[in-house]
C-alpha cells in the first residue's frame, strides 16, 4: 500500500514536471463580450530575399568597377570613392553580414557535411572575389571588402613594420584561415566571425568585448597600415595566394623604372617588392646549400606539426557544443561535479539516452583527430614555404608592388615619378600629338 | 589607355602563372558544382522551438545585438487574462497593481491593462523587451505558457553562425524558411 502511495506521489510528480517544460492551459481563456477586440500578435518580416541578390549584384558591380579603376584608370581617387561606398553599403547598411571572410566557414562546413545546407549567396560572396582576384589581382580588398575599407580611410600616420617582423606575421592568416576551416567543418564554432573586430562597429551595438577589439584594430590601424588584412584575414590569406597567378594585377612602370624608392616609401603595407637583381647572393653555392637545406626543412615541419597537431585534437574537439555537454554529463554521472549545467539539465528533460550522446561525441572526436593533423600539417608547411619564400624572393629588376601583399589600393600610382609623366603625356597627347614612349602603345 | 600595363614577363613564368591559373580554375569550378549541388536559393533564417526553451535567460546575454533580437511575444487566444499573472507579478506581490517593486519584468516592458472584471490584458513593449524570459517562465510554470521567446526579424541580423544558438542549452535554435520565420505557439499544441 505504502509502495502505491509512493509511486502514485512520482507520477504526479513527474506529470508536474513534464507539464512544466510545455505550458499547460491552467486557465481557460475567458469569453469577452463584443467589446473586447484581441490584439494579434506581430510577425515583422525577415529581410526580403531579392534584397540579398542586390547585395550580390552590388558586389558584381563593385568588383568590375574596382577592376577597371585599379588596372584601367588607374586611379586613386576612384578607389577611394568605391571604397567609401563599401563602407556605407556593405558595412553600415548591410551590417557586414554576409561577408567573403565569414564565408569561408560556411563553405568549409558544406564542403565536410552533406546535411548543412548554404545559402546561394553566401556561395557567390565565397567566390566572386577568387575570380576576379584570379584575374585581376586583390582588387576586392582595395575597396569592396568593408573590412579593408574602413582600415584604409583610417589609415593617417603610416609606419613601416620591420621586414622581419612583417614575415613572420605574414604566418598568422594562414594559421587562422586553417583554424578557421577546422573548427566550421567539424561543426563547432565559427571563429572568424566571433572574432571579427569590426562588426560590432558596423551594428554599432555588440559586446564590450568585441567594441574593446574593434577600437584597439582601430588604433593600432591609424599607424599600421592594414593589420587586421595583412597579419589575419584569413580570406585575403586565400586571396594572397590566388593573387600571385592572376592575370593583370597592379605594376608600375615596368620597362622604364628608375629605381628612385618612392613607391616603396609611400606604400604603406610593405607591398612594394625589391629588385633582387640589383645585389645577389654573394655566394651563389651557398645560396643554393641553404634553399636545399630549407627545402629538407618542409617535410619535417609538417610532420612535426601534424604531430602536434594530433596531440591538440582533444582539446580543440572541447569547443563543439555536443562534447563539452557529453563530458559534463560523464563526469556528474561519475560524481566528479556536483552542480549540473543548465545544458545537461535540458539534456537530461529530454530522455535521449546517454550513450546515444557519449556515441554522437566519440564521432565528432574522430573528426577532430584527424582534421587537428591535417591543421597541424597545414600550419608546418607554411612556416616551410614562408622560410623558402623568405631566403628566396621572387626575382625582378625592378621597383614593384609584389602580386600577393598587394591589395591594390592605388597609393603608389600618385607617388611614382614616370606614371605622373605618363599620365602627363596621356592628357597632353589629346591636344598635340607626340611620339609615344618605350613600353607605350601606339593608338 | 586601351589595355592593363602589364610587365614584361618571361615566358616561362608567363606559362608557370598560367597552369597555375587554370588549376585554381578548375578547383574553383569543382568547388562550385559541389557548393550548388549543397545550397539552395530559399533564404533560412534562425528561430526558437517555445516547446523546446528553458528559459535560461542566455538570449538577453548572448546575441551580438544589445538588447537582443529574441523578444518576448504574447498569443492572446493562448493567454487567461488572470487578475494574478505570474508572468507579470513578482512571486509574492506587495500589492497587485503596477508598482515597479511587483513586477517581475525588469525593464517594466509588460503593460497591464484592465478589461471586464476580473479579466486584464497583458501586452508586451517590445522596444523595452530584453529577452530575458523572466515573464516567460513564470507563464509557463503557472499559468498557461501565452508568454514566449521569438526571434524578432526586424532586429536580428541573421548571422551565418547564431551565437545564442551555440550558447542554447537545450538546443532550441533552428533554422526556419524565410517565408514562415516564426514558430507560434497555438491552443491545439498543448502538452
Amino acid at each position: 500500500m505504502r509502495r502505491l502511495a509512493r509511486g502514485c506521489l512520482w507520477l504526479a510528480l513527474l506529470s508536474l514536471l513534464l507539464a512544466s517544460a510545455f505550458g499547460v492551459e491552467r486557465f481557460p481563456p475567458p469569453e469577452f463580450d463584443a467589446g473586447y477586440k484581441m490584439p494579434v500578435t506581430t510577425v515583422p518580416a525577415a529581410r526580403a530575399q531579392w534584397l540579398s541578390y542586390l547585395d550580390v549584384a552590388v558586389l558584381v558591380a563593385a568588383l568590375a568597377l574596382t577592376s577597371h579603376l585599379v588596372l584601367r584608370k588607374r586611379s586613386r581617387d576612384g578607389v577611394l570613392a568605391v571604397s567609401v561606398f563599401s563602407l556605407l553599403y556593405f558595412g553600415f547598411y548591410q551590417q557586414g553580414c554576409v561577408c567573403s571572410i565569414g564565408s569561408v566557414q560556411d563553405v568549409a562546413l558544406a564542403l565536410f557535411n552533406s546535411s548543412y545546407v548554404v545559402p546561394l549567396t553566401t556561395v557567390a560572396f565565397f567566390l566572386l572575389p577568387l575570380v576576379f582576384t584570379l584575374f585581376f589581382g586583390r582588387t576586392f580588398c582595395a575597396a569592396v571588402c568593408p573590412m579593408g575599407a574602413i582600415q584604409d580611410l583610417t589609415l593617417l600616420k603610416p609606419m613601416k613594420v620591420p621586414a622581419w617582423l612583417e614575415h613572420a606575421l605574414g604566418v598568422l592568416p594562414f594559421v587562422y584561415l586553417g583554424a578557421g576551416i577546422l573548427f566550421a567543418a567539424t561543426g563547432s564554432a565559427f571563429i572568424i566571425c566571433e572574432y571579427d573586430p569590426f562588426i560590432a562597429l558596423y551594428r554599432r551595438t555588440g559586446s564590450f568585448g568585441m567594441l574593446a577589439l574593434g577600437a584597439a584594430f582601430l588604433i593600432a590601424g591609424i599607424f599600421i597600415g592594414r593589420p587586421y588584412c595583412r597579419f589575419l584575414c584569413p580570406y585575403g590569406a586565400l586571396l594572397s595566394l590566388v593573387s600571385r597567378y592572376s592575370k593583370w594585377g597592379v605594376t608600375l612602370s615596368p620597362t622604364d623604372c628608375i629605381h628612385c624608392q618612392i613607391c616603396d616609401t609611400a606604400c604603406p603595407y610593405g607591398a612594394i617588392a625589391d629588385p633582387t637583381l640589383k645585389d645577389p647572393h654573394p655566394d651563389p653555392r651557398k645560396r643554393k646549400r641553404r634553399l636545399i637545406a630549407l627545402a629538407a626543412l618542409v617535410p619535417l615541419l609538417v610532420v612535426l606539426g601534424g604531430w602536434l597537431g594530433g596531440r591538440l585534437g582533444v582539446p580543440f574537439s572541447r569547443m563543439h557544443a555536443t562534447v563539452s555537454l557529453a563530458e559534463q554529463v560523464a563526469a556528474e554521472d561519475a560524481g566528479k561535479v556536483k552542480e549540473p549545467t543548465d545544458a545537461s539539465k535540458a539534456f537530461r528533460q529530454t530522455g535521449q539516452p546517454v550513450e546515444e550522446l557519449y556515441a554522437e561525441a566519440l564521432r565528432v572526436r574522430g573528426r577532430f583527430a584527424g582534421g587537428s593533423v591535417w591543421f597541424g600539417a597545414f600550419v608546418g608547411l607554411v612556416f616551410g614555404v614562408t622560410l623558402i619564400s623568405v631566403s628566396e624572393p621572387r626575382k625582378q629588376d625592378i621597383y614593384d608592388p609584389h602580386p600577393g601583399d598587394c591589395v591594390s589600393c592605388g597609393r603608389c600610382y600618385v607617388y611614382c615619378p614616370k606614371e605622373i609623366v605618363r599620365v602627363k603625356r596621356i592628357q597632353s597627347r589629346n591636344v598635340i600629338p607626340l611620339t609615344p614612349l618605350r613600353g607605350e602603345q601606339k593608338s | 589607355m586601351s589595355a592593363p600595363i602589364t610587365k614584361p614577363e618571361s615566358s616561362r613564368r608567363q606559362f608557370f602563372n598560367g597552369t597555375v591559373r587554370g588549376a585554381f580554375l578548375f578547383l574553383l569550378g569543382a568547388a562550385t558544382t559541389l557548393l550548388f549541388r549543397r545550397s539552395q536559393p530559399k533564404r533560412t533564417v534562425w528561430q526558437i522551438d517555445p516547446y523546446k526553451c528553458i528559459c535560461c535567460t542566455r538570449c538577453a546575454t548572448e546575441c551580438v545585438m544589445h538588447p537582443s533580437a529574441v523578444k518576448c511575444v504574447q498569443v492572446y487566444p493562448m493567454c487567461g487574462y488572470c487578475k494574478l499573472c505570474t508572468g507579470y507579478f513578482e512571486p509574492e506581490p506587495i500589492s497587485l497593481d503596477t508598482g515597479a517593486e511587483n513586477q517581475l519584468c525588469p525593464t517594466g516592458a509588460i503593460k497591464r491593462r484592465a478589461l471586464e472584471d476580473p479579466y486584464y490584458e497583458y501586452t508586451i513593449d517590445e522596444p523595452l523587451c530584453i529577452g530575458c524570459a523572466k515573464c516567460v517562465k513564470g507563464c509557463v510554470l503557472f499559468g498557461n505558457g501565452s508568454f514566449f521567446l521569438q526571434v524578432r526579424h526586424d532586429r536580428c541580423v541573421n548571422c551565418d553562425e547564431c551565437a545564442i544558438a551555440i550558447a542554447c542549452p537545450p538546443q532550441a535554435f533552428q533554422r526556419v524558411p524565410a517565408d514562415k520565420p516564426y514558430l507560434m505557439k497555438d491552443r491545439e499544441h498543448q502538452a
